[in-house]
């Protein structure tokens, strides 16, 4: 098989002016995934800066509620930065350091990315800039702001449709002028080769520790695996470690947005053909001549119109399902957890949440059902507020 | 031989790019043979995508006009078929890959053959993707163009041996667009192409005046430009004819007095 090929997805469909950077960045992860060193001073980062292990809290009230499996929700929500992404931002900062680079961009969406970026960035002395498309530093100030705060400078993107894959254009662009001294620090089990692997790689902990922790606490595996897809790191890091265990359900729940039969919806797997974009062959929503589709989800984090390649091939191979979660269903998760269990979690693992609503009553209460909470939701309060249309006053 | 290099025969070329569509079909149409009159040897078409994330924004601009004025991948094949009865210069679609893919490349490629383009450019496709599309297009006589960047170094030699056509060579980093300087030391990139292959090598990306083009052509067998064009369109709309006529007319004139 192909390098950076999961069956027919993957690749490196990028301009020959980024091939150098990517081969380069694929050269340093594979040196530094066997150095010991770099491999301790990660796991030294990850327990004492962003906390990990992250808890596996039993979740006995929504479980009594739901009277079906019992409900473990995995706490990303609870790292340093508030959610999942500070894995693979500490894991590639780290490698653009002992790269020798300078200087990291990255896209963000809900700005949750970009934060962990803005702060790995910080703690590492690098330069940093995120690219984040304009109406979603309108529907996330407060993550612009926290960002700046840490001392990186954020481009508003005007291109395209101002959203999370114009983003990602934007900082493809960037990468293609400066790379001597710049890694694209990306987000996502997306893009060109080698980051669907490096990425997911570096957030497989969230597996690996699901399995301990519900070892320790039930001495068993789970039966089922929820989490929230956009790109689909989260879901990817939850999911790996247990590809290989068949009796694991593996679910990931897409952005239906207005509803996945509404033009409005990020739904990839469930609306989506096989296509070629973001340096990746995946599913992408797109129109019969190859146009990107614009997309539209309440959670800017899945307003995406790809996934990432792997996830592709787990939909074929029928190993992983896909399920559309509509904005209203997140928003209802979004309070059920708020009042139940006393956790706000973000509107992207509300989509997860509001499945795991409709699963675990139809599962036998000696199952186990994971949700993976990817991060909280603190950041969302104002966009709910909006869609409530309560009007906030700060 | 092939067409698209025979273009390189005679003289060093001039290759404009114009945005398939923009401002709309009948527009492009009547550019194109406007333009190979006015002195182009080899004429790139774009076909508009929704996230040219190789281009700079004077033609993410541009595709975002024709897409929003209606234009498809098949509209222009059918303008292709109408431009062959007035002009036989060669024709190169530039595109991203995903058109192509979701199109079908077999059924892009009949009607590559039946409307009269004799070229591809991808420039999502690198060398180590190639092949999905390579075979195909040989078999068509349709070439697929490679491109080298500043950052190719030891690749170059690798993508000069199986190009075809002829070899993009691309001045300079970052994506298309006007530059008032080109930093990178292209000639040596040229030279280097010319050590293992006698295939034609255009320059492209950031030139915009007659003494660019010339001394681009100096270096090597031809000048793209794509943006400098482009902007005239943007500015002139419908009207652009005249105005792009006498713009190629001034990139020839700098291509010969340089030569």
């Amino acid at each position: 098989m192909k390098k950076g090929r999961f069956g027919i997805y993957g690749g490196q469909y990028i301009p020959e002016t980024l091939m150098k950077a990517v081969q380069e960045l694929e050269e340093a992860y594979l040196h530094f995934q066997n150095d010991a060193d770099f491999q301790h001073e990660l796991a030294d980062l990850l327990k004492n800066y962003a906390s990990r292990p992250s808890l596996l809290y039993y979740a006995e009230k929504m479980t009594r509620d739901l009277n079906g499996a019992k409900v473990y929700l995995k706490r990303e929500d609870l790292n340093h930065t508030g959610s999942h992404k500070i894995n693979n931002v500490l894991g590639q900062v780290l490698l653009a350091k002992r790269m020798g680079k300078t200087r990291v961009i990255a896209e963000t969406g809900a700005g949750q990315h970009g934060v962990a970026t803005a702060t790995a960035a910080a703690l590492m002395d690098l330069e940093c800039e995120i690219f984040m498309g304009k109406e979603d530093t309108e529907r996330q100030a407060l993550n612009v702001f926290r960002m700046e705060l840490l001392g990186a400078k954020v481009h508003p993107v005007t291109s395209g449709t101002m959203v999370l894959k114009d983003a990602v254009n934007e900082t493809m662009r960037e990468w293609t002028s400066r790379m001597d001294d710049t890694l694209y620090v990306l987000g996502s089990v997306m893009g060109p080769h080698p980051y669907p692997t490096m990425v997911r790689d570096f957030q497989k902990i969230i597996g690996k520790e699901i399995r301990e922790q519900l070892q320790e606490k039930e001495g068993k595996l789970p039966d089922a695996v929820v989490a929230c897809v956009g790109g689909g790191s989260n879901a990817m890091g939850a999911f790996y470690e247990f590809i290989s265990e068949p009796s694991v359900q593996l679910i990931g729940c897409e952005a239906a947005g207005l509803g996945s039969d509404n033009p409005k919806n990020a739904a990839t797997i469930t609306n989506g053909t096989v296509g070629v974009f973001h340096g990746m062959k995946s599913y992408f929503c797109q129109d019969t001549y190859g146009q990107i589709s614009p997309v539209y989800s309440i959670s800017a984090g899945l307003d995406y119109p790809g996934i990432g390649p792997e996830h592709a091939q787990l939909a074929d191979n029928g190993r992983a399902q896909y399920v559309p979660v509509t904005d209203s269903e997140a928003v209802c998760a979004f309070e059920y957890l708020s009042r139940k269990e006393g956790i706000i979690p973000a509107l992207e693992s509300a989509h997860a949440v509001a499945y795991a609503l409709k699963l675990a009553p139809a599962m036998r209460k000696d199952q186990i059902l994971v949700v993976n909470l990817s991060g909280r939701g603190d950041k969302d309060v104002a966009a709910v507020a909006r869609y409530k249309g309560v009007e906030l006053y700060e | 031989m092939s067409k698209v290099t025979d273009a390189f025969k005679k003289r060093k070329a001039f290759i404009p790019f114009v945005t398939g569509g923009d401002p709309d079909i009948s527009t492009t149409e009547k550019l194109i043979p406007a333009m190979a009159a006015a002195g182009a040897d080899l004429i790139e078409i774009g076909i508009p995508f929704s996230d040219p994330v190789a281009e700079g924004i004077v033609i993410q601009e541009a595709d975002e006009r024709a897409l929003k004025n209606g234009c498809t991948t098949d509209k222009l094949f059918d303008m292709v078929k109408r431009i062959r009865e007035k002009t036989d210069i060669p024709l190169i679609f530039m595109t991203y890959y995903n058109p192509v893919f979701t199109y079908g490349t077999q059924k892009f490629m009949d009607r590559c053959v039946e409307c009269g383009i004799n070229g591809l450019i991808i420039p999502d496709l690198p060398f180590e993707e190639k092949e999905e599309l390579a075979d195909i297009c040989q078999q068509n006589d349709v070439d697929l163009i490679s491109m080298i960047a500043p950052t190719s170094e030891e690749r170059i030699s690798m993508i000069a041996r199986e190009a075809q056509g002829f070899l993009y060579c691309v001045s300079s980093l970052g994506v298309t667009g006007v530059r008032s300087q080109i930093a990178t030391d292209i000639g040596r990139l040229i030279k280097k192409v010319k050590e293992v292959t006698d295939i034609p090598c255009a320059i492209g990306f950031g030139i915009s005046t007659p003494e660019q083009a010339g001394s681009m052509a100096i270096l090597s067998d031809g000048a793209i430009v794509g943006s400098a064009i482009v902007k005239l369109v943007a500015k002139y709309g419908s009207d652009c004819i005249d105005p792009v006529v006498n713009f190629t007319r001034d990139m020839r004139r700098g291509i010969e007095e340089a030569a």
